[in-house]
């Protein structure tokens, strides 16, 4: 944290507060029956998308995942145009036609929203070589969940990230369920990091509701990457809040399990280390979360009204040269 | 204008294109090969040859060798194409296609539409189809039919060497994932191919040959079996058009439909299964949209809907012939 400017945890502590106060939008829209189709909320694992993104720019790429709201406000994406684009709206970021699940903003270096598990590792390979050919020193990282971890395309991107040394970062968020099934049922290795390590590179796990943990491991990560050693793996640890999808009702999940992951609160983490350090105060971080009531408010109430894509829409894009 | 082989065709589009734009680069298993052995890179250039001698002149940075990985392939040529390269991924036979087709249908295919426009993925996958090698069931397919119906992918199947360049230098040049399907059985037929670059359109039919009596439409590989047919019919005084689509996404109706009105009959060939073909695909369009045109019911010709069989005997027997062809054609001439 000491090594942190006051705008970089100001900026850190915004990113966080605004994954967190969206996504609790986006469960209440959801209900009141605004979003069409399916939502994953990434509510519990703000620190990880935050940390990880912290040190990326606009000329460094993510790919991202079905649970991929947070990925995108980590990256900087536009609240408004991601509820227009969750709404099905046609301001939004990808015109209404992508939804929850794609948003994509090639301004931010955001390739994509996945919905297919284990589907942005070999992209994140692919727009990391482009980075090694060109010399440009930028990085591409692929956020899976833990699900992810077991997905063949997952250990063919980590193997190939390896033998063509491209700057690719593999971010494993562990939030202990793929879907509804545990992940100590599901990953057959005792640790995801070790199994990554096994492909011959870097690996590392990391508390997931500790924003600073995860951003001093992405700095290793980058360290290498930029560097030109080579591709890293960082899991990390989160507390998954809700269910797989909004509105799932988890009969598998006790009331204690429930109360103890709300109990790792990144956001509380966050306030009671900064504050307790006295690099910001309370009344700033107040502040920070009530701009960002007042945006996220504005951006439904906007999102709300707007018009859905004229039918027009529906035959153009699917080709960028003539067909 | 020297004659070349529809594989070094193949070989002199990749070539110009990667001395013509630096962004072009070749990604593959043993696109170069020979990594890691005692002989040193370099000596092998795809199962075939295709791209053969392209690692010496280009360097390991642009003809990538990978691992039998072909979800890593195609993903990284996702990755690399929305990012501002134009890469060229070998699929070495399209029966593999089934180990990375996630990346290809649900991902290259869809971003452009699913981002709002915004995203680009300009790749081409090459890829090789055919039976009659002997190779049995899983190196022997002609799967066009499984891309064709996949919005966002363009398909390409050149049947001689002139196409197979023009279409692989447009293929390149083109913004959007093309499916290049290169027939085995036609690597090693000549024709005469110009020196310099050239793109062929896609979407544009060829007339391989005119002809008033019955229109033969043949994708691909049995393009072979169809001119075979033709001349044996024009010994019988029977005078076949033979109309190549070159592309199955997009299809040329027109020429199609062209062609049917002035003969009234239609045969089309296609070595795939009967069922979803790009055969009953055109025989459905040609009904929907010629009907007034047909004076005789549109015969197919195609594969049976079995596996690609491995005797010589039932490989010979699975695969559209001149002699099938012959007999489709003069049913259909014979019906008033």
């Amino acid at each position: 944290m000491h090594e942190m400017s006051e705008y970089d945890l100001k900026r850190a502590f915004r990113r966080m507060s605004a994954i967190r106060q969206f996504e609790e939008r986006v469960e209440k829209e959801f209900a009141l029956g605004n979003i069409p189709g399916f939502a994953h909320v990434y509510l519990g694992q703000e620190a990880s998308g935050v940390g990880i993104c912290h040190d990326l720019t606009n000329d460094d790429w993510i790919g991202s995942t079905h649970r991929g709201h947070g990925h995108c406000l980590a990256k900087g994406c536009d609240i408004t145009g991601m509820m227009f684009e969750i709404m099905g709206k046609a301001g939004g970021l990808c015109r209404g036609k992508g939804g929850s699940m794609h948003i994509a903003d090639f301004d931010r270096g955001m390739l994509g929203a996945n919905a297919i598990v284990g589907g942005s590792p070999p992209i994140a390979v692919g727009a990391a070589l482009t980075q090694k050919l060109r010399r440009t020193g930028h990085v591409a990282v692929a956020f899976g969940g833990d699900g992810s971890s077991n997905q063949g395309t997952t250990f063919e991107a980590m193997n190939m990230a390896v033998v063509l040394k491209v700057p690719a970062i593999f971010v494993i968020e562990d939030n202990g369920y793929g879907e509804h099934t545990g992940v100590d049922y599901a990953v057959g290795a005792e640790s995801i990091a070790d199994r990554a390590a096994a492909f011959g590179m870097p690996a590392e796990t990391v508390d997931g509701a500790d924003f600073f943990a995860v951003h001093a491991a992405m700095a290793r990560a980058l360290d290498g990457a930029r560097g030109g050693s080579g591709p890293a793996t960082i899991v990390t640890e989160c507390p998954r809040y809700l269910g797989h999808f909004v509105g799932d009702p988890q009969p598998y999940r006790t009331e204690k399990e429930l109360a103890d992951a709300r109990a790792r609160d990144a956001l509380k983490n966050f306030r009671a280390r900064v504050t307790e350090a006295q690099r910001l105060k309370d009344a700033d971080l107040d502040g920070i979360e009530a701009e960002l009531a007042a945006e996220i408010d504005q951006a439904v109430t906007a999102a709300v009204q707007a018009p859905f894509p004229d039918i027009d829409e529906l035959e153009t894009d699917v080709y960028a040269s003539a067909y | 204008m020297t004659k070349k082989t529809y594989l070094a065709a193949i070989n002199e589009a990749l070539r110009q294109e990667m001395t013509r734009d630096e962004s072009v680069i070749l990604i593959g298993e043993d696109v170069a090969g020979g990594q890691a052995s005692s002989g040193g890179p370099g000596k092998v250039g795809g199962v075939f040859g295709v791209t053969s001698g392209l690692y010496d002149e280009f360097g390991a940075e642009r003809v990538i060798d990978t691992p039998i990985s072909e979800s890593a392939i195609i993903g990284t040529a996702n990755g690399a194409a929305l990012t501002g390269l134009r890469p060229v991924a070998e699929i070495m036979f399209v029966d593999f296609i089934g180990v990375c087709m996630d990346q290809v249908y649900n991902q290259a295919a869809k971003f452009r539409y699913m981002f709002g426009g915004k995203a680009k993925t300009p790749w081409v996958l090459r890829s090789m189809i055919g039976a009659g090698l002997r190779a049995g069931a899983q190196h022997s397919q002609t799967l066009h039919p499984v891309f064709t119906m996949i919005p966002g992918l363009k398909v390409v199947m050149p049947t001689n060497a002139y196409d197979a360049k023009g279409l692989m230098i447009q293929a390149i040049r083109d913004d959007d994932p093309v499916v290049f399907l290169e027939s085995k059985l036609l690597y090693q037929t000549e024709e005469d191919v110009p020196d310099e670059a050239y793109a062929i359109p896609f979407g544009e039919a060829e007339y391989v040959r005119e002809g008033d009596d019955v229109t033969v439409v043949a994708v691909g590989p049995a393009m072979l079996h169809a001119k075979a047919a033709a001349e044996r019919l024009a010994s019988e005084g029977i005078d076949c058009e033979i109309i190549d689509p070159r592309t199955t996404s997009p299809l040329d109706e027109q020429t199609i439909l062209e062609s049917i009105e002035r003969t009234g009959r239609l045969v089309v060939v296609d070595e795939s299964p009967p069922r979803c073909s790009l055969a009953a695909d055109i025989a459905a369009t040609v009904a929907d949209k010629g009907f007034k045109s047909l004076r005789a019911p549109v015969k197919t010709v195609t594969c049976p809907h079995t596996p690609v069989p491995f005797a010589p005997t039932l490989e010979d027997a699975f695969l559209p012939n001149a002699s099938r062809i012959v007999d489709a054609v003069k049913h259909v001439k014979a019906y008033v």
